[in-house]
């Protein structure tokens, strides 16, 4: 199963910040799916999900920016009521502590999909998927 | 005397010889200097009362304003034909000081350098890089002097141009260089960039570092990425520039060249003199000195005084790290601090990278201390939980250490600005 990586990149709140990120990608036809941003008080971290994240990472590396590689779990969210509280639950059951959680919507808003955080993700994959919570996988991304 | 005797002099010998030439320095001063025989028979001062070291302590003070105040002849006390160099520095106050040399204090100088250099392992066949910035600032050719004297093979770099720099280290294979810490660093990430490896594309073995405050810390810092013994010195224009005090191969402490200088540590505020191992301003008075003699010149720096005596059998004493310059230090919600303490405590943590800076700012009425502190690209995982708990790391061991609680930033390395000679860490806007 092929995972799901997020690009991370360290950022002081400054508003060009961003702009360069997209720049640098957009130079190397990478696609972004998902962009957010998590703030601390003086500095943020600017989360992405590309289509290319190996390619991504280093693009952004060499343009002498922070940048870090990670998994997360991608979980395509049913149309119904409770089914983002129902993984939170599961997690939280597991003693899975979530660092960051995000939504986007796929396709003039018929899909959404939850990319979240965790430490230990092996677990908390063997957890949702023993409770037939369906992730996603890299290819599922940028075929929706 | 040769220059090992001198070094190993036992301490009634080394005090024989430091009342002597002390003796000698104030009759000339009181027939040769209109500055200091006014000043000193306003005081009741005769040179005939002189019967120890310890009577130094009824003089009054010299200090920076006398020297600008009297410049630029007001304390040359030869004739113009008999001085072969003036150096000159300014301070941050814009007026210059102007310090004289006769031919023989260049030479006693550069035989300080000499002897320092020797000590610390440096011998003919080294190749000597001098990054110190040459003209009127002492650093560059002083140093230069001791070298040629000692008989390594001087390349005159001065300082900057990092380029030509890189290109003189590998072109003469050049052994061992002086310079600043924070151009050490700055030259050291450049390196990194260009994908020279210090350690194993070089043939660097000894760095000299000085010309400003640093942590102990930082001194590690650069030994690693150079993989050198990097020796820590002491000097100032006013006491003829470098090699008034030098580390020795025990690295614990710069030996005073007592044969040269009188050493003296006082209360800043009072002017008393404090014992050995206390900490207070560092008192120099110059005892072989020709064509400027300065008796208890205030530098400005705070250290103290080694009481035991070095493992290495020196007899000189021996002056701790320079902490701060009286002037230097800030005083926030009522507690002393000084840039380098604040420097020593973040340089401990891995993640920190070579470059802080501390902005004073007054938030309402409340003062506070802001450190903004690079961390290394790769130590960023993410994660901002991370970034977060070492913030919180770092704001809670200056709060143990200082007494002041900090707000500390991090930022992304290469943001702040990168400084090539004395760096300004602090930036006080409290007073706007
Ligand atoms: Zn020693």
């Amino acid at each position: 199963m092929s995972k799901v990586q997020q690009i991370s990149v360290f950022a002081q709140n400054k508003p060009g910040k961003i702009k360069r990120v997209t720049d640098i990608l957009s130079r190397n036809s990478i696609n972004i799916r998902a962009i957010t941003i998590a703030s601390g008080d003086e500095y943020g971290v600017i989360k992405l999900l590309v289509d290319d994240p190996g390619k991504a990472y280093q693009a952004l590396a060499e343009k002498g920016l922070s940048v870090a590689l990670n998994e997360v779990l991608a979980i395509k969210m049913e149309d119904k009521p409770g089914g983002l509280h129902r993984i939170m639950e599961i997690l939280a059951e597991n003693n899975i502590n979530v660092e960051d959680a995000y939504g986007f919507v796929i396709k003039s808003g018929k899909i959404a999909v939850l990319v979240v955080n965790v430490k230990d993700i092996k677990k908390a994959k063997e957890v949702l998927l023993f409770k037939r919570i369906h992730l996603l996988e890299e290819k599922d991304l940028y075929q929706l | 005397m040769r220059e090992k005797d001198i070094q190993y002099l036992d301490k009634e010998q080394l005090y024989e010889l430091q009342l002597s030439r002390f003796k000698r320095t104030i009759e000339r001063l009181f027939t040769s200097s209109p500055f200091y025989s006014k000043l000193w028979k306003k005081s009741g001062i005769s040179p005939d009362k002189i019967k120890s070291l310890q009577d130094i302590r009824r003089f009054p003070f010299t200090s920076r304003e006398d020297l600008r105040r009297n410049f630029p002849f007001g304390l040359l006390t030869l004739p113009l034909e008999k001085v072969v160099r003036v150096h000159t520095s300014t301070g941050t106050t814009g007026k210059p000081k102007a310090i004289f040399f006769s031919k023989r204090d260049i030479n006693e100088a550069a035989r300080l350098i000499a002897r320092s250099m020797k000590m610390t392992g440096a011998k003919r066949g080294d190749v000597f890089q001098n990054m110190m910035s040459y003209g009127l600032f002492t650093g560059g050719l002083i140093f230069h002097y001791g070298a040629e004297r000692l008989g390594v093979l001087v390349i005159p770099a001065g300082a900057g141009n990092t380029e030509r720099q890189i290109e003189l280290m590998q072109d003469f294979k050049t052994t061992i260089v002086h310079i600043t810490p924070s151009y050490a660093l700055y030259l050291a990430d450049v390196l990194e960039e260009r994908g020279v490896d210090p350690k194993n594309d070089l043939d660097l073995r000894i760095f000299y570092l000085g010309a400003e405050p640093y942590s102990e810390e930082t001194r590690d810092k650069i030994e690693k990425i150079y993989g050198v013994d990097a020796f820590n010195s002491y000097g100032l224009s006013e006491m003829n520039g470098p090699g008034v005090a030098f580390e020795c191969k025990r690295k614990d402490g710069m030996h005073v060249w007592e044969d040269n200088f009188i050493l003296e540590i006082i209360d800043p505020l009072t002017g008393e003199n404090l014992p050995d191992g206390e900490e207070g301003e560092l008192v120099l008075s110059t005892i072989n000195r020709e064509a400027m003699p300065i008796i208890r010149y205030r530098t400005g720096d705070i250290t103290y005084v080694y009481p035991e005596k070095c493992r290495c059998g020196r007899t000189h004493r021996r002056i701790s790290r320079i902490k701060g310059r009286v002037d230097d230090m800030f005083i926030i919600r009522g507690v002393n601090v000084f840039p380098s303490e604040v420097e020593r405590i973040i340089m401990n943590f891995p993640e920190v990278a070579r470059n802080y800076q501390i902005i004073l700012e007054r938030e309402s009425s409340l003062e506070v201390m802001r450190v903004k502190v690079e961390i290394k690209k790769r130590f960023f995982d993410g994660s901002i939980e991370h970034l977060r708990s070492l913030q919180e790391r770092i704001k809670n061991k200056i709060k143990s250490e200082l007494m002041v609680t900090p707000k500390v930033e991090l930022i992304e390395p290469g943001t702040l600005p990168r400084t090539t000679g004395k760096s300004r860490r602090v930036i006080d806007n409290r007073k706007l």
